[in-house]
């Protein structure tokens, strides 16, 4: 039975190649054939690109880690459909390079974090968790508000993603710095280009409360705010499920269970 | 194997390496290991048949169970809802209606609590006693109205949230702005501050100063009295109850930067039983307990 083993093993090279040959079986054969399989991502014609601020912010989060205690991925399970909302959709992290949809929470699930807190909100708890959540054990970001974001380069990391797949414009990696400085400056002539590149729906506002200075905390903001609102598919039923609604957030769970003889009043 | 020889002790064959005199054993891979291996195999054949396995090209083998995450949660979720009959009766029932059922009532605290934890309670606190910048529902005043009704509106629409029909408010930068001087913001910073405060507390020169400024300038939103006006999103200054503090840097603050404080609209993120659930839990948090 172990003939052809005891051979291999005494053939330095045949046996390496053998390795690698059985070892990318599992993802040759599970993986490969997905991309070709249609049902994987869906469609979402309203997507949109991430802004230069937007991926200044994105950045940012890479750089502090933020991922290693917060996923961004709502899972296809009641509970977490009913505490975040519709179970993220593969189209929604389309644009991300590198995913971040994480896999551990010590803190809470941010893939619909969007729009759900205000901005002064985002700022008071990055500046100090503590100040807004008594409890919280995030540890506090205050260089935020007070370092100035670098913009100057943000036209290479917009050309590097449009080298992965996100459909950049020449015009959007040329603008990249005055519209990253625009969407956080709402009154200054930089900011008309940004909705005009990006899209009407585009937040323009001074994200961390200072309309003259653009920092980190802008841009950390304007990401928080626009996680999980690139596109609204998974909001629409049709592309979500065939049976029925991608599950609004209905009332809890828990107290359901805990008095089962609450419905019955 | 070139070496065919066996070990007289243990009575198996050995490697046929030698090292320093000691030779290595070839001891068979025990049965267990064996069993187990076929069982894996058996039980992926099994898998493959019964759940989605393999890619197919386009499309891929869906499996004789008919399994699909999207469709066991859909199926959850309903189901959850069906479990939940007093979902229904809170939708239906109008406030006065389930605020006279204790029943409904027990029902609206636990998941009133539960859903304000989840959504409200980062900004309000999980007590809804808010902080700074984010204001106690459990107070006297509320600008908007404290019935269930205008909770629930609010809820709805946000404050200064970029709904359609948000409520708004927007206290202008008097100071930064320069439509003001500066020792004129101190005057009616006093001015505002003597309203609520307890009378001879505060300097009464700059209060009889801050007056005309506050006529001219304040009046038209806060009203002659300082009563305030929810319709333009003016808060009542006589109350004790401070969005932003009620000390004389807090409101210094206040006039010279302005205040435009936001709230998420939640029209699109929690179901309409849900914000009613919330309005009725904070409506009986605000009741005077014994």
């Amino acid at each position: 039975m172990f003939g052809l083993h005891y051979r291999l093993e005494r053939k330095t090279l045949g046996f390496v190649l053998a390795v690698i040959g059985v070892a990318s079986i599992g993802g040759l054969v599970e993986i490969a054939p997905l991309f070709t399989i249609n049902q994987t991502v869906e469609d979402a014609p309203d997507m949109r690109v991430y802004t230069p601020l937007e991926v200044a912010g994105r950045n940012i989060y890479i750089r502090e880690g933020c991922y290693a205690c917060h996923s961004q991925m709502i899972r296809t399970l009641r509970d977490e459909v009913e505490r975040y909302g519709p179970y993220s959709l593969a189209v929604e992290s389309k644009y991300d390079h590198p995913m971040l949809w994480g896999s551990k929470r010590t803190g809470p699930d941010l893939a619909r974090n969007g729009g759900k807190y205000s901005d002064a909100w985002h700022v008071a708890h990055l500046n100090n968790p503590r100040d807004v959540v008594p409890v919280s054990i995030m540890p506090a970001y205050s260089w935020f508000l007070r370092t100035p974001l670098r913009t100057d380069d943000l036209g290479k990391h917009l050309r590097s993603l449009r080298a992965v797949g996100v459909p950049y414009t020449d015009e959007m990696i040329a603008n990249a710095p005055a519209d990253a400085y625009g969407q956080a400056a709402p009154d200054s002539p930089f900011a008309e280009g940004v909705s005009k590149r990006y899209g009407e729906a585009t937040t323009v506002r001074a994200f961390d409360g200072k309309p003259n200075e653009l920092t980190e905390m802008d841009a950390i903001v304007a990401y928080l705010q626009i996680l999980g609102r690139l596109t609204d598919a998974a909001h629409k039923p049709s592309v979500a499920t065939e049976t029925g609604p991608a599950g609004t957030k209905s009332a809890e769970a828990k107290p359901a269970e805990a008095t089962p003889s609450g419905g019955k009043p | 194997m070139a070496v065919e020889e066996r070990d007289p002790h243990s009575g198996f064959l050995t490697t046929g390496h030698e090292w320093s005199g000691i030779k290595e054993l070839n001891t068979p891979v025990p049965r267990a290991v064996y069993f187990f291996l076929i069982a894996t195999f058996v039980f992926s054949l099994f898998y493959w048949l019964l759940m989605p396995a393999w890619p197919t090209g386009v499309s891929y083998t869906k499996g004789l169970l008919g399994a699909d995450d999207r469709k066991n949660i859909a199926r959850s979720l309903e189901q959850a809802e069906q479990a939940r009959a007093w979902s229904k009766k809170i939708e239906a029932a109008d406030f006065a209606a389930i605020q006279a059922d204790p029943a409904l009532m027990a029902i609206v605290r636990q998941s009133g609590r539960t859903l304000f934890g989840d959504n409200c309670a980062v900004c309000h606190g999980t007590d809804a006693k808010g902080s700074k910048g984010f204001p106690d529902l459990t107070a006297a005043s509320t600008l908007w109205g404290s019935t269930p009704e205008a909770l629930m509106e609010t809820i709805r629409v946000g404050i200064n949230s970029g709904h359609g029909e948000s409520r708004t408010a927007q206290m202008l930068a008097f100071g930064r702005d320069g439509m003001i001087p500066r020792a004129d913001v101190e005057n009616v910073t006093a001015f505002v501050q003597s309203l609520s405060a307890a009378p001879g507390s505060i300097d009464k020169a700059k209060v009889e100063a801050g007056k005309a400024v506050y006529a001219a300038n304040c009046a038209a939103c806060h009203g002659e009295e300082g009563r305030g006006n929810a319709e333009l999103g003016a808060p009542d200054l006589t109350d004790k109850a401070w969005t932003y503090g009620g000390d004389t840097q807090s409101i210094f603050n206040s006039v010279w930067h302005g205040r435009q404080g936001q709230m998420p609209a939640w029209e699109n993120r929690l179901s309409p039983v849900d914000r009613k659930i919330l309005a009725l839990y904070l409506a009986d948090l605000r009741k005077p307990r014994p």
